[in-house]
């Protein structure tokens, strides 16, 4: 129960005890904050260049000539690849999120707010793009628009954004019934302030936990568009177009293909196992809310 | 009453395709150029694209033209593919039995599987099996679907040695090497699409298991699996049916990228060969089946959730 306006009684302090993050936790959070380095200072720590052709064995073995991961099917520096990738795959995909986040919580919490006419033509639009399976929409947006970099990040953060609408549309509609909402009305408040002041609060938790499920979702579609040769194109790579591209080495079972697909994993894992315990925590505050 | 429910749902489903059937049209259209670009390349000259648009009437107005081509889906007649100026219909119908075998062969393990491992977690929340699954589960859901090829080739076609990695078909295949061919990509979909089936399968029954009745049951005494098998399982069959729907439509992902990485001739293939050499009417055609199959799922999901609703049998 949420205090009424105005009332004069204190406001209750709860103290927050988060459950353990556990050993998992830490290394899931460890893991991320190793890409997020190696994204950030690629130049500095890749050994070789994006490009550069180092070695004219190709799929040469873990350690072997001097690189730590062995070369890729044209020779160059896997470790060096590894890092650039993880700058091409985490950023296209980050802005594809936050692009379908500003898209999606925009139009739903206007839907939501505004009802009505508005509520509708907005929510039936959304509800054609959504009836489409996700990677065939976006096999259909490739076809038309191509596969430039914006093209796929406008793609993707698209795709999403009719995910984000439904999820903000939701919370604006399930708060708007609230009392205390009706009771700001009465004050007169503008539908501004009260989106900024009721809605937008009430929408942050769960907002926040989806913006780390979606952004594993554009982090796999990005990949999987590229690995079917309709995502990043040469010169960019990224961690899916390094797995089609040595796809070849499988047959000697090349670190070159398994490396690429596991980087992505590990990334993935990490922010799901999160997402994961994020929501447990929630849920504890909600119960131990209920008990008191 | 219930007649009248399933009607609704069905005539929502058509007009849910039609919707589809229009964006994928009309979405080629918001591009500068037309077909006549796409087939003549760089080298075309006003009198070959002027006769080429003739041949194929895109100077009619584009709805005509939308009309034409819906009523040829309607009739299983899609035109020609650019590039090869072969029948699509024609393209289609060899391949379909392959990408349906897949499907359907898939479907046939995961979902009986699915189904088993996610209600025994459930009946034992907490347990050591259910920790497990939910772990388990979590692990393969994060995992692109090649890194589970390419982990499964690696075990089964290059250290065991046990089947071939890529699924190449003679023209007279026998039994024994359809098998072998159909093993790792039916393997593959089977593991992306088990894991989310079942941490679905699981909170549907223990979303049922935490209502008032259920409680009543474990009051009263009755033994667990009773419980679950007689208590809860039918009230969670609505809900299982509609993720066993949702997760085959997740298969279609599953479907484009396990045809591309075991160069699996089928539709999904075809599809993704048409994005890369940009033949539209292969791609829209292509999409327009996926999406079909994709519906049907969900209405068919919906109309069995309908019919085993007991409140919608017997109204008041």
């Amino acid at each position: 129960m949420s205090p009424a306006p105005g009332a004069t009684a204190a406001p209750v302090r709860r103290e927050f005890r988060f459950p353990p993050l556990g050993v998992y936790g830490y290394v899931c959070i460890a893991v991320l904050l190793f890409w997020l380095f190696a994204a950030l200072f690629a130049p500095y720590i890749a050994p070789h260049t994006e490009s550069a052709i180092v070695t004219g064995t190709s799929f040469a073995p873990i350690g072997d000539e001097g690189l730590l991961l062995g070369s890729d099917y044209l020779g160059r520096d896997l470790a060096s690849r590894l890092i650039y990738g993880a700058r091409t795959t985490l950023t296209l995909a980050l802005v594809a999120t936050i692009l379908a986040f500003v898209l999606g919580v925009v139009t739903g919490f206007i839907a939501g707010i505004a009802g009505g006419w508005t509520d509708s033509v907005i929510s039936r639009v959304v509800d054609a793009f959504i009836s489409f399976p996700t990677i065939m929409l976006a096999l259909l947006i490739v076809s038309i628009f191509g596969t430039s970099l914006a093209a796929l990040v406008c793609a993707i953060g698209f795709i999403e954004a009719t995910r984000v609408f439904r999820i903000s549309r939701a919370l604006a509609v399930n708060t708007m019934t609230q009392d205390f909402v009706e009771v700001a009305r009465a004050r007169g408040e503008s539908l501004w302030w009260i989106l900024w002041n009721e809605v937008f609060p009430n929408a942050f938790v769960p907002l926040s936990t989806d913006f780390g499920l979606r952004y594993t979702f554009s982090i796999l579609l990005l990949s999987a568009l590229s690995f079917l040769g309709l995502g990043v194109q040469p010169p960019y790579a990224d961690w899916g177009s390094m797995v089609k591209d040595n796809m070849t080495g499988i047959f000697v079972g090349a670190a070159a293909v398994l490396l690429p697909a596991l980087a992505i994993f590990t990334v993935t894992l990490s922010i799901n196992f999160l997402v994961d315990w994020n929501l447990a925590r929630a849920q504890k505050d909600i119960s131990d809310e209920l008990v008191k | 009453m219930i007649a009248n429910l399933i009607v609704r749902r069905l005539v929502l489903g058509v007009i849910t395709i039609w919707v589809m059937s229009a964006l994928v049209f009309f979405g080629i259209e918001i591009l500068p150029g037309d077909v006549a670009d796409a087939i003549l390349g760089q080298g075309a000259t006003e009198e070959t694209l002027h006769a080429i648009r003739e041949e194929l009437g895109l100077y009619r107005p584009a709805y005509v033209r939308y009309l034409d081509w819906l009523g040829g889906l309607l009739r299983g007649e899609v035109g020609e593919a650019l590039g090869t100026g072969r029948s699509i219909a024609e393209m289609i119908g060899i391949r379909l039995p392959t990408t349906l075998t897949l499907g359907g062969l898939t479907a046939a393990i995961a979902v009986p599987l699915a189904l088993s491992l996610g209600l025994i977690a459930a009946m034992y929340p907490g347990s050591l099996f259910d920790r497990a699954i939910t772990f388990g589960t979590l692990i393969v859901i994060s995992g692109p679907e090649f890194l589970i090829a390419t982990l499964l080739v690696m075990l089964f076609a290059i250290e065991l040695r046990w089947v071939p990695a890529v699924s190449y078909l003679s023209q007279d295949p026998t039994f024994q090497q359809i098998a072998r061919a159909m093993l790792l990509p039916v393997m593959t979909l089977v593991f992306a699409v088990l894991a989310p089936m079942t941490r679905m399968t699981r909170s549907a029954v223990l979303n049922v298991m935490a209502s008032p009745a259920i409680e009543m049951a474990i009051l009263k005494g009755v033994p667990r699996m009773r419980i679950v098998l007689w208590h809860a399982l039918p009230n969670a069959f609505a809900p299982i049916v509609n993720v066993i729907a949702i997760n085959l439509a997740y298969l279609i992902t599953g479907v484009v990228v396990v045809e591309v990485i075991f160069s699996f001739p089928g539709v999904a293939k075809l599809m993704v060969d048409g994005v890369q050499s940009r033949d539209i009417p292969v791609v829209q055609a292509c999409a327009m089946l996926f999406c079909a199959i994709y519906i049907g799922f969900y209405i068919l999901a919906d109309v069995i959730s309908i019919v085993s609703n007991p409140r919608l049998r017997h109204p008041k």
